[in-house]
């Protein structure tokens, strides 16, 4: 089971890493999120993936028995948040890219580059 | 009782009160003049508690906090230690100069754009990445870092400030994604995400796949955070496009923050520089790096003509003394490095807001379109340069003492590639001289064509802010020992088993 998981967390990681690559900015969002994902799922099998009970404790039992590990569970969950925020955080970028220069391919989105390069000719602009 | 919950306050303190005084100024939006009282309030007192702290800690007490009461394996512990009080402190003055120059800086306008909360939650996930015990929790800063640095950014929604963002945001994405798939190998392999935790279960044991796996891929996360070679690629394509006040932040927290988190897993963690680390090969490989890093950013830096884009590829050039100190694997660097730490981040901030003078000044960041400023300007020309000699490693500056110490580890270390690195770093430093003079004579000796331009006043608070840390760099430098005696207490805390080590 755990090897499954493992040949699709690299399947996704090779995924995301040439989405990644491309030059069209909107790809590169969904790879990274792709990424995100295959982390999630490394995190998964971090824990060992077994078939026991939940991490609850019964009512009127005292202590937990033998169950799954909790703590992956609580990283997965923090992970997810956070690559949901980010995803979101990098799509309000492209949308303003968009709008500023009218494409979406990283290759002609160059105005941070262009800013003081010291192989332009003329004096940069600093606006 | 009320003793203990004292010393838990104020070890979580640098955190938790930027982090109320960013809610309350999130509050003020439509009222800057108020949200401006509270954000310099905020910084005032993480600085006051961050210096409570050190001095407590400079007594030799560690103040550990749990949160919610549970112990190591299963909460996440706060573990305030010298390191992160010193390093804590230092971001505070960081801070307060920024907060100070942010007055002439940042008008209303950025202020509503949410210039106050988004560098308040910056500081407190600086503060709680320099303070926390716990892997994935540091994990968590970084993004929240990420997150308010994007903000930052992207002040005045300007063409080349969303661009840079965009690129910082993706690449330092990729560098969050290689940590985290780092930290679960960990978690699978050790079953714990407390550092020092992690240390006792890693110590004993034969390097495994897996924690060879984690420790190389923390690395290259944290490299890349870092801003080393080959992954610095963001640093110099984001800082230049951000608000000046900004860029000075950045360059002051983040790599260092980043830094900080490398030497704590590196060295607690993974046990490098101990007799028997857990993953090996580690410091030959920083070496490398770090040799690359300072080659290579020390001679991108000489050919920028923009002030901005220069001291970005000079804050990656001064990581890779901090990794070179990291890479000799033996006390005496760890301790240089964290001297360098403090060093290079009150002088890296000193510069990008010194330079945010001299373009309110002149009109630009140009260093073409500068010159003469040394007539009108005699104060600030002084000062500058103080900060540009500092970074060079000129005595009796701070930035000498630093250099002084890492050269010294490596002259110390048994390292058979240290050699190589002290050459390459003493190299780096004359080139880094050169470029820095470069800039002084442009900016103010040398007279410009175009000088008769509309020159402008600098703004009072300008010049409190770029001398207060001019004067740090001066202080630290004339009374170096307490500073020193700090760091090595510092680095002897990571490694609290006196493994037998290389003399």
């Amino acid at each position: 089971m755990s090897v499954v998981y493992a040949f699709v967390a690299a399947g996704l990681f090779g995924c995301g890493v040439y989405m990644v690559l491309s030059r069209h900015i909107v790809r590169v969002i969904l790879g990274l999120s792709l990424l995100t994902t295959a982390v999630n799922l490394v995190l998964f099998l971090a824990g060992r993936i077994r078939s026991a009970q939940p991490p609850l404790i019964r009512e009127g039992s005292e202590r937990l028995g033998e169950s799954v590990d909790p703590v992956p569970q609580a990283l997965i969950l923090t992970a997810i948040v956070i690559g949901f925020a980010l995803t979101v955080i990098l799509a309000a970028l492209a949308l303003r890219a968009y709008r500023a220069h009218g494409t979406l391919r990283s290759d002609e989105i160059n105005a941070a580059q262009t800013l003081g390069d010291p192989f332009a000719p003329g004096e940069a602009d600093d606006r | 009782m009320t003793a203990d919950a004292l010393a838990d306050g104020l070890a979580v303190g640098p955190v938790v009160i930027p982090l109320a005084a960013a809610a309350i100024t999130m509050l003020l939006r439509r009222l800057p003049r108020l949200q401006r009282t509270v954000m310099e309030a905020g910084v005032a007192l993480m600085l006051a508690a961050a210096t409570l702290l050190v001095t407590r800690v400079a007594r030799g007490e560690t103040v550990v906090v749990k949160f919610g009461g549970w112990g190591a394996p299963f909460g996440i512990t706060f573990v305030a230690d010298t390191l992160g009080a010193a390093l804590c402190t230092t971001a505070g003055i960081v801070a307060l100069a920024v907060a100070i120059f942010a007055r002439a800086d940042i008008r209303d306008r950025r202020r509503r754009a949410g210039f106050d909360p988004l560098f308040l939650g910056m500081c407190a996930a600086v503060n709680g990445a320099f303070l926390t015990g716990d892997v994935f929790n540091l994990y968590v800063w970084f993004e929240l870092m990420l997150v308010t640095a994007i903000g930052l950014v992207t002040l005045d929604r300007r063409r080349a400030q969303i661009d840079g963002a965009f690129r910082y945001a993706a690449l330092t994405t990729m560098g969050a994604t290689f940590m985290l798939v780092g930290i679960g190998l960990l978690y699978g392999e050790a079953g714990t995400l407390d550092m020092t935790h992690l240390s006792q279960t890693l110590a004993g044991r034969a390097p495994s796949v897996g924690v060879i796996a984690a420790g190389y891929l923390l690395l290259a996360g944290l490299t890349l955070k870092a801003g080393m070679f080959p992954l610095f690629f963001w640093l110099p394509a984001s800082y230049h496009t951000a608000p000046i006040s900004v860029s000075a932040a950045l360059a002051g927290l983040l790599t260092k923050a980043a830094f900080c988190a490398c030497l704590r897993i590196l060295v607690v963690v993974f046990g490098v520089g101990t007799a028997t680390p857990s993953v090996p090969g580690m410091p030959a490989l920083l070496a490398l790096l770090a040799a690359a890093t300072m080659l290579v950013s020390v001679l991108a830096a000489i050919a920028q003509v923009d002030l901005r884009r220069l001291l970005a590829f000079h804050v990656v050039g001064q990581v890779a003394y901090l990794v070179m100190g990291l890479a000799l694997a033996s006390q005496a660097g760890a301790a240089a490095a964290i001297f360098y730490t403090m060093h290079t981040m009150l002088v890296q901030a000193g510069l990008f807001l010194g330079a945010g003078a001299i373009a309110r000044t002149s009109g630009g960041y140009d260093m073409r379109a500068l010159g003469g400023l040394i007539r009108e300007h005699p104060v600030l020309s002084a000062l500058f340069a103080l900060l540009a000699l500092s970074i060079s490693g000129i005595p009796p500056l701070s930035g000498f003492w630093a250099k002084a110490l890492v050269i010294d580890a490596g002259f110390r270390s048994v390292s058979p590639w240290s050699g190589w690195l002290v050459a390459v770093a003493l190299t780096t430093g004359f080139l880094t001289l050169y470029s820095m003079s470069t800039l002084w004579m442009r900016a103010f000796q040398q007279p410009s064509a175009r000088a008769a331009r509309i020159r402008r006043r600098v703004p009072p608070a300008m010049m409190v802010a770029v001398g207060l840390l001019a004067g740090c760099t001066l202080g630290i430098g004339l009374a170096v020992e307490p500073v020193v005696r700090l760091s090595r207490a510092a680095a002897a805390q990571l490694t609290p088993a006196p493994a037998p080590r290389a003399p």
